[in-house]
């Protein structure tokens, strides 16, 4: 069986794991080596155009079909889209990073084999059939990003960034999980064309599709999870324009993409996408135009325009998808050059603030064009892709009208003005001469650091004047969408539409965005006037933080540092459990003997007298060694009982109790209560003295009442004997160890070594830490650290 | 006559060893060292050594097995860091530097790759095979596979011994030096 989608996403992560022997001998080699297989996977996704055109390409690796784990993918037209912006525009970012990274820098080594890595993972993401091997890559490029936006964690805000960062995408993802779980459980697989297909009815459903969204709107960036994304803003450029522009934050509007087809028509689907992704559209644009910093306007920009494609994928209906998938790579096409052209613009200036750059546009003509075609892209100028993306997003509302349409369409267009203008802005504040700013002095920029900006630019002036290309994808993935009439049928990708509405709002749009930067002044008053100490970043501060203060208070309840009130707390628990359930359902076996053997009394008065005699005992010695002859004397009960293995346990056991006994007492007190100290309280030892009798009094009742109960004939345990010389044992005790019940001992094994593992560091760890008081700390306790969770 | 000239041995000294050779291990403290003591270990950790290794064989037949012996070897173990083990008195001998979390984690392993070996041979998790052979003069033996199982744990438990010795014992004579001001 050939598996071409699985072995690509394997080589990838095989590539990226040998690629230190690369960068060993040079770094620049290696980001050349790791673009090799990103091309290679544009090149053979594009040699299967015609596959995806029509039924696509699906294989399905069948590990463990009755617990539903098949990996399985598939390419389709949406995958070959995803796969021409996660592989072709991953294939050239690699190549910038080899420019962009010094060639001396200590970074790109770990930089280059982390970002073909997540090329393997995202690719696995964007083609996956199925929702489980969907997850997986989706967390594995949560820990990805976690450690592109990290660095080496030397920087603070590198840090922040990429804990928001994961907190927030993981939390979607765990949700996301239990949502897949109930659909999968629901629909009866876990393959999403199946479920797409057939999709289930029925409450939990809805449930699950709620918690599938969340996954996605906080992989996407959506209101209220955005500032995550600005925030990453932190890692460096190559790795912004990667993962938060062309890739990663398009996993959530990829997995609505994929399941919109199945359930746009029901409104706990589309309500929240199209309501959450306007909003976001809305405040991600206006952000974007107060922002200072080059990235973070482009940041919020990429909100935006996530917001955008969520409106456009979960709005269904036949030219929605069409528009969308249009603007899915249109924005791809456009905001990764604009993140290349930031990061070189910061390389040969020294800055990317809009405040201190001036007059750099006269200085470098081509980069200038080669922005100017990207932010035309994105503001939706004639002959670009953004512009048939968006004319046909306007068509997809207005065309149906009504209510809904009409507001979403409206809001759209909002979004758009606010698109056009920071367009203009970021052109502006990058390139123009400012008065009253020095001219800032550049050196040239690197043919390695234009050529892929260049590209990319310029793929989307050629697919936006050859729209047959994308109208082609687009068709073949609107087309799990019934047409409701013949336009919607009839419409295709084109330059010209005619005199229509859709080309009165994008006029509108693009002049009121120029509008609205010329007025940019009055802009900034208003933006003053709205601002409020509300905002989704404070909020999750305040989540964060609120997090911790909880987590101290309830470990300072909790952990008193007071033995008797953990043991009261045990107790007590026992007692109210248990307990209950014994007074409730217990019944006194009825034919319980008071006594079974002769040897029995003897023995059981050992175990009352020395019970009896350690409530007076003043030495821990003393009790210890009282202790260890009740449990010598349980012990000799078993052996009169007829059962010598156990007794044989519980005689090493007690022995080697004794001894740990022995060894902790040598750092405690000899006497239990201190002479010169003033005796307790009588109350709190009344307490003590009715929890510890009740306890007592519970299990010895719960002994006697367990035993009897039994549930099954005594012909169960019989099997165990007859069966026991089968597995060359004679002795039954030992085949059910080893044999019969061998996982149980297996875990309990692994339960001891987690014991002794945990005894030992506890023991150990004081030690260590006493040790190492003056070289390296953990800083767990010291204020820089409680400075850095609480900001 | 010449009790005069040597400093007399109080009475809890008098079965103080000089020597070396009756040492289980290294000894760094000179005081508090019984002749006894030393030599009960002297005599004894073998044997019981041995005789858990009887036990761990023997539990297929009769009571015993991996736990049991396991902890047999580990009180061995016990009687030789109470004789005079010193600070780090829990060692398996100075040659062989296995250190406890290694025995415990070697244990477990063991025990997991007796849990997977059978899948290996097309058979389900955990399944057992017996192998009988007429041996000259044992007699007729029967081989279990599922004795790797219980010497791995057998291992195990000499681990978990050896660690609380490690860390209950030494840990906290070192403690208690450490914090003596």
């Amino acid at each position: 069986m050939e598996l071409p989608l699985l072995a690509l996403v394997l080589a990838h992560l095989v590539l990226a794991a040998v690629l230190p022997l690369v960068s060993r001998r040079s770094r620049r080699a290696a980001f050349g080596v790791a673009a090799i297989l990103p091309a290679a996977t544009l090149v053979w996704g594009l040699a299967n155009l015609r596959a995806a055109l029509s039924t696509g390409l699906s294989e399905t690796v069948s590990w463990a079909p009755a617990l539903h784990l098949e990996p399985s993918f598939r390419l389709d037209a949406l995958g070959l889209v995803m796969i021409v912006l996660v592989s072709g525009l991953g294939a050239l970012i690699l190549v910038y990073s080899a420019w962009y990274f010094g060639k001396d820098s200590r970074d790109a080594p770990r930089n280059a084999a982390l970002l073909l890595a997540f090329a393997g993972v995202m690719l696995g993401l964007v083609l996956a059939d199925d929702l489980l091997t969907l997850y997986v890559f989706w967390e594995l490029t949560s820990i990805a990003s976690f450690l592109l936006v990290g660095q080496g964690g030397v920087h603070r805000a590198n840090r922040r960034a990429a804990v928001q960062a994961l907190l927030v995408t993981v939390f979607g993802g765990l949700s996301m999980l239990l949502g897949i779980v109930f659909l999968g459980e629901a629909a009866g697989t876990y393959r999403i064309s199946e479920i797409v297909a057939d999709p289930p009815p029925g409450g939990l459903v809805t449930a699950a599709l709620v918690l599938i969204l969340l996954g996605a709107l906080t992989k996407s960036a959506q209101f209220p999870f955005h500032p995550w994304l600005p925030a990453a803003m932190a890692a460096p450029t190559p790795v912004s324009a990667y993962l938060h522009a062309a890739s990663m934050v398009k996993a959530g509007v990829v997995l609505v993409a994929r399941l919109s087809p199945g359930f746009a028509g029901r409104p706990g689907w589309w309500v929240p996408i199209v309501v959450l992704g306007l909003v976001t559209m809305l405040i991600g644009g206006w952000r974007a135009q107060q922002e200072t910093d080059l990235k973070r306007l482009l940041a919020f920009g990429t909100v935006s325009q996530l917001g955008f494609l969520m409106v456009l994928f979960g709005a269904g209906g036949r030219i929605a998808e069409v528009a969308a998938l249009t603007m899915l790579l249109a924005h791809g096409l456009f905001k990764a050059p604009l993140f290349m052209v930031v990061g070189i613009v910061d390389k040969i200036t020294g800055t990317r603030d809009v405040g201190k750059l001036s007059g750099l546009g006269r200085a470098q003509p081509a980069l200038v064009v080669a922005s100017v075609l990207a932010a035309a892209s994105m503001a939706g100028i004639p002959l670009l892709l953004g512009f048939l993306g968006k004319e046909a997003a306007f068509e997809a509302f207005l065309h149906p009208g009504g209510v809904r349409g009409w507001l979403v369409g409206l809001g759209l267009l909002v979004g758009s003005v606010f698109t056009v203008a920071y367009s203009v802005r970021f052109l502006w504040g990058a390139f123009a001469t400012k008065p009253g700013v020095d001219v800032v002095d550049a050196a040239r920029p690197a043919a390695g650091l234009m050529a892929p900006t260049w590209i990319s630019a310029l793929a989307g002036l050629v697919l936006g004047c050859v729209p047959a290309v994308t109208d082609a994808l687009a068709q073949r993935y609107a087309a799990a969408y019934p047409a409701a009439d013949a336009v919607e049928s009839g419409y295709h990708l084109a330059l010209w539409h005619g005199l229509s509405l859709p080309l009165l709002f994008s006029v509108l749009a693009l002049a009121g965005g120029a509008l609205l930067h010329r007025q940019r002044a009055r802009v900034r008053a208003v933006h003053r006037a709205l601002h409020t100490p509300l905002s989704a970043q404070r909020g999750y501060e305040l989540v964060v933080g609120g997090l911790e203060r909880l987590a101290v208070l309830v470990t300072g309840r909790v952990q008193a540092g007071s033995l008797p009130v953990y043991l009261a707390v045990l107790l007590l628990t026992v007692l109210a459990v248990p307990g209950t359930a014994l007074v409730l359902g217990g019944e006194w076996p009825r034919d319980q003997p008071w006594i079974g053997a002769l040897m029995q009394i003897p023995l059981g008065l050992i175990v009352v007298v020395a019970s009896l005699a350690l409530l007076r005992v003043r030495r821990r010695f003393t009790a210890v060694l009282l202790v260890g002859a009740v449990g010598y004397a349980i012990g000799g009960l078993f052996v009169v009982d007829g059962a010598p293995d156990l007794a044989l346990a519980q005689f090493l056991v007690e022995t080697l109790t004794m001894v740990a006994f022995v060894f902790v007492l040598r750092r405690l007190p000899a006497h239990f209560d201190n002479p010169r100290a003033p005796r307790p309280n009588r109350s709190v030892q009344a307490r003590k003295a009715v929890i510890a009798s009740a306890a007592g009094v519970f299990v010895a009742i719960a002994g006697v009442v367990l035993s009897g109960a039994r549930q099954e004939p005594p012909s169960a345990s019989g099997d165990f004997i007859a069966l026991a010389p089968e597995t060359g044992a004679d002795n039954v005790i030992a085949a059910i160890l080893v044999d019969f019940r061998a996982l149980d001992t297996v875990g309990e094994i692994t339960v001891l070594l987690i014991a002794a593992a945990g005894t030992a560091s506890l023991v150990l760890a004081t030690r260590f830490d006493r040790r190492r008081r003056d070289g390296v700390r953990s800083g767990a306790g010291s204020p820089e650290h409680e400075e850095e969770i609480l900001g | 006559m010449t009790q005069q000239e040597q400093t007399p041995l109080t009475w809890n000294h008098w079965d103080e060893p000089e020597g070396e050779w009756m040492l289980p291990g290294e000894c760094p403290v000179r005081t508090n060292r019984t002749l006894l003591l030393e030599m009960a270990a002297r005599l004894l950790f073998p044997t019981v050594l041995v005789f858990s290794v009887y036990l761990l064989v023997v539990g297929h037949y009769a009571p015993g097995g991996g736990f049991a012996g396991g902890l047999v070897a580990g009180l061995a173990f016990v009687l030789r860091y109470i004789a005079g083990g010193g600070a780090e008195g829990a060692e398996i001998g100075t040659r062989l530097n296995l250190r406890p979390p290694l025995l415990v984690g070697l244990g477990l392993l063991l025990a997991v790759i007796a849990a997977f070996a059978p899948v290996a041979f097309g058979r389900p998790v955990l399944a057992s095979a017996k192998y009988s052979a007429d041996v000259p003069v044992l007699g007729h033996v029967d081989l279990v596979s599922s004795l790797v199982l219980d010497v791995g744990v057998y291992l195990l438990i000499i681990g978990v011994v050896l660690d609380l010795l490690r860390s209950l014992g030494s840990g906290i004579e070192r403690d208690a030096r450490e914090s003596r001001p």
